[in-house]
C-alpha cells in the first residue's frame, strides 16, 4: 500500500507535468503566430529595460512600433547610440539618418529679463506657481525658474541660472523627461545640429511681448525678410525656424532687434 | 456558507466584501500594491485576475475531484494547483495572442505575474477546504476576484490622488499607501457580519 502511494504520487505529478507539457508544446505550435524576425532582432538590441521612456509600455511593443515605422530607431535612450546605430541597421537605414538630438530650452527670460507679474511666494515649483493666475511672470510662456525641469533630469544636465533653465548639450541624453515636466512646454527636441533657435515661445502681441521681456519674439518679421533660404516664418507673432530648410548662415540671429533667435553650443 | 443556502447575492457579497481577498484574508498583496499606480493598469491587473482565477477555480476543482480524491493524493494538492496554475496561464496567454490580439495587448504584461499571485492559489486551495462543488468553486473564484478588481481599483483611484497631494516627505510612496491599504481594510470590516 505504501509503495503504490509513492508510485500513485509520482505518476499523478509526473503525468500531470508532462501532460501539461505536451499541452503547452502543441499549444505552441497551433497558437503559433508569425512574428517579423524584424521585431526579435530589434527586441534583442535594445537595452531591455522595460523602462518606458521610449513611451511604449515596454521594449516589446516599442520594437514593434520600430518594425511598423511609428517609433524612431532613436527612441530607446538607455540604449544609446549603439542601439539606435543597431536599430538603423536593422530596419535598413544609412546611419546617418540618425540624427542626434538634445532638449532646447525655448526661453532667456531668466530675472529681470521676463518681468515679474506678482511677487510669488508659494511653493517651489514651476507646476504650482503656472496655476496661480497665469505665472509670476509677464510672459504667460516664460520660464518660470523654480527648476522642476532641474529636479526630473535623471542626467544633472539641468542647471537653474539666474532663475533660467540651463541645459548642458553634452550632458543631455534626449530622454525627454523635462519636456513633459515643463509645465509651459518650453523645452523642445531639437537635431543637435540646429544650433541657429529661436528662444522664445511667446505668442503675445507685439506691444505685450515688447512689455513683457526683453528677449520675447515681437513678430516683426525682420528675420522673416533676413532669411535666404525661406527658413524662418512668423506665425502668431512667433517666428519659428525650419530646422530642415536652415543653413545656420545666421542672417536672422543679426536682425533681430530683441535678440531672441541665438546661436547655442 | 453553501451557496444553496444562502443564494447568489449574499455569496457574491460573501466572496467580494465580508472575505474580500485583500482586506480580510491578505493575500494577493504584491499586484495590490505594485501595481496600482495608475488606474488603467490596475484595471488590467484586475481583469486579468478575474479571467485567471475563474478558469483557475475550474482546472483545480477537476484535477482535484477527479484525479486527486480517487487516488487519496489530496496532500499533494498545493503542488498540483501550482502547477495548474502556471501551465493555464501559460495557455491562455499563447490561446489570446492568437485568438485575441486586442485583449492580449490590453493584460499582456500582467498575465505572467498573475502565475505568482497567491490570491490564485488562495482560492483553488479554499474552495476545496470549504467542500465546493464545480458551479460554486467557480462563482466563488471569480467573486473573490472581483473584489480584488474593486480594492486594486480604489486603490489606484487614492494614490493618483496622492500624486497630487502635500504629503510629508517621511510618508512619501510607499509609507502613505501602506497606512492607505490599513484604512480601507478598516473599512472593510464593516463588512464582516452581513452575511452569517
Amino acid at each position: 500500500m505504501s509503495t503504490n502511494a509513492i508510485l500513485y504520487a509520482i505518476a499523478v505529478l509526473g503525468g500531470l507535468g508532462i501532460g501539461f507539457g505536451l499541452l503547452l508544446t502543441l499549444a505552441d505550435k497551433v497558437f503559433y503566430v508569425p512574428v517579423d524576425e524584424r521585431v526579435v532582432r530589434v527586441r534583442e538590441a535594445v537595452a531591455g529595460a522595460n523602462c518606458g521612456v521610449c513611451g511604449y509600455p515596454g521594449c516589446d511593443q516599442f520594437a514593434e512600433a520600430v518594425v511598423r515605422g511609428e517609433a524612431p530607431v532613436t527612441g530607446c535612450t538607455p540604449g544609446g547610440g549603439a542601439s539606435a546605430s543597431a536599430l538603423a541597421e536593422i530596419m535598413g537605414l544609412d546611419n546617418v539618418d540618425v540624427e542626434p538630438t538634445v532638449a532646447r530650452v525655448r526661453c532667456q527670460g531668466g530675472d529681470g529679463i521676463a518681468k515679474d507679474s506678482f511677487q510669488y511666494q508659494g511653493f517651489k515649483t514651476c507646476r504650482h506657481a503656472m496655476s496661480l493666475s497665469g505665472g509670476p511672470k509677464l510672459c504667460p510662456t516664460a520660464c518660470v525658474g523654480l527648476g522642476d525641469c532641474e529636479r526630473v533630469c535623471q542626467f544633472d544636465a539641468i542647471r537653474m541660472v539666474n532663475g533660467l533653465s540651463v541645459i548642458d548639450p553634452d550632458k543631455c541624453t534626449a530622454c525627454g523627461a523635462c519636456i513633459t515636466e515643463c509645465p509651459n512646454s518650453l523645452i523642445k527636441l531639437l537635431p543637435r545640429a540646429a544650433t541657429v533657435t529661436v528662444r522664445c515661445m511667446n505668442t503675445q502681441a507685439p506691444k505685450p511681448a515688447n512689455l513683457s521681456c526683453d528677449h520675447a519674439c515681437i513678430g516683426c518679421k525682420r528675420c522673416e525678410k533676413a532669411c535666404e533660404y525661406d527658413a524662418i516664418h512668423v506665425t502668431n507673432f512667433l517666428a519659428e525656424i525650419d530646422v530642415e530648410k536652415c543653413t545656420l548662415c545666421e542672417a536672422c540671429v543679426a536682425v533681430c532687434p530683441k535678440q531672441s533667435i541665438t546661436v547655442s553650443k | 456558507m453553501r451557496l444553496s443556502e444562502i443564494g447568489i447575492f449574499l455569496f457574491f457579497v460573501n466572496a467580494a466584501f465580508s472575505n474580500n481577498f485583500i482586506f480580510s484574508r491578505f493575500l494577493g498583496n504584491c499586484p495590490y500594491l505594485g501595481v496600482s499606480n495608475k488606474l488603467e493598469t490596475a484595471t488590467g491587473m484586475g481583469v486579468a485576475v478575474v479571467f485567471v482565477m475563474g478558469i483557475a477555480s475550474l482546472f483545480c476543482y477537476l484535477t482535484y475531484e477527479y484525479i486527486l480524491v480517487p487516488l487519496g493524493l489530496q496532500y499533494l494538492n498545493t503542488i498540483a494547483f501550482i502547477l495548474i496554475i502556471a501551465a493555464l496561464v501559460q495557455f491562455v496567454e499563447m490561446f489570446m495572442k492568437k485568438s485575441l490580439q486586442s485583449l492580449y495587448s490590453a493584460l499582456g504584461i500582467y498575465l505572467p505575474l498573475i502565475t505568482t499571485n497567491c490570491a490564485v492559489l488562495g482560492v483553488t486551495i479554499l474552495n476545496m477546504n470549504s467542500g465546493f462543488n464545480l458551479l460554486e468553486s467557480v462563482l466563488s473564484g471569480v467573486f473573490g476576484a472581483i473584489g480584488f478588481l474593486l480594492a486594486i481599483v480604489l486603490m489606484a483611484g487614492v494614490r493618483e490622488r496622492l500624486e497630487s497631494s502635500e504629503i510629508p516627505k517621511a510618508f512619501k510612496g510607499f509609507p502613505i499607501s501602506l497606512i492607505i491599504a490599513g484604512f480601507m481594510s478598516v473599512a472593510f470590516m464593516g463588512f464582516s457580519g452581513l452575511v452569517k
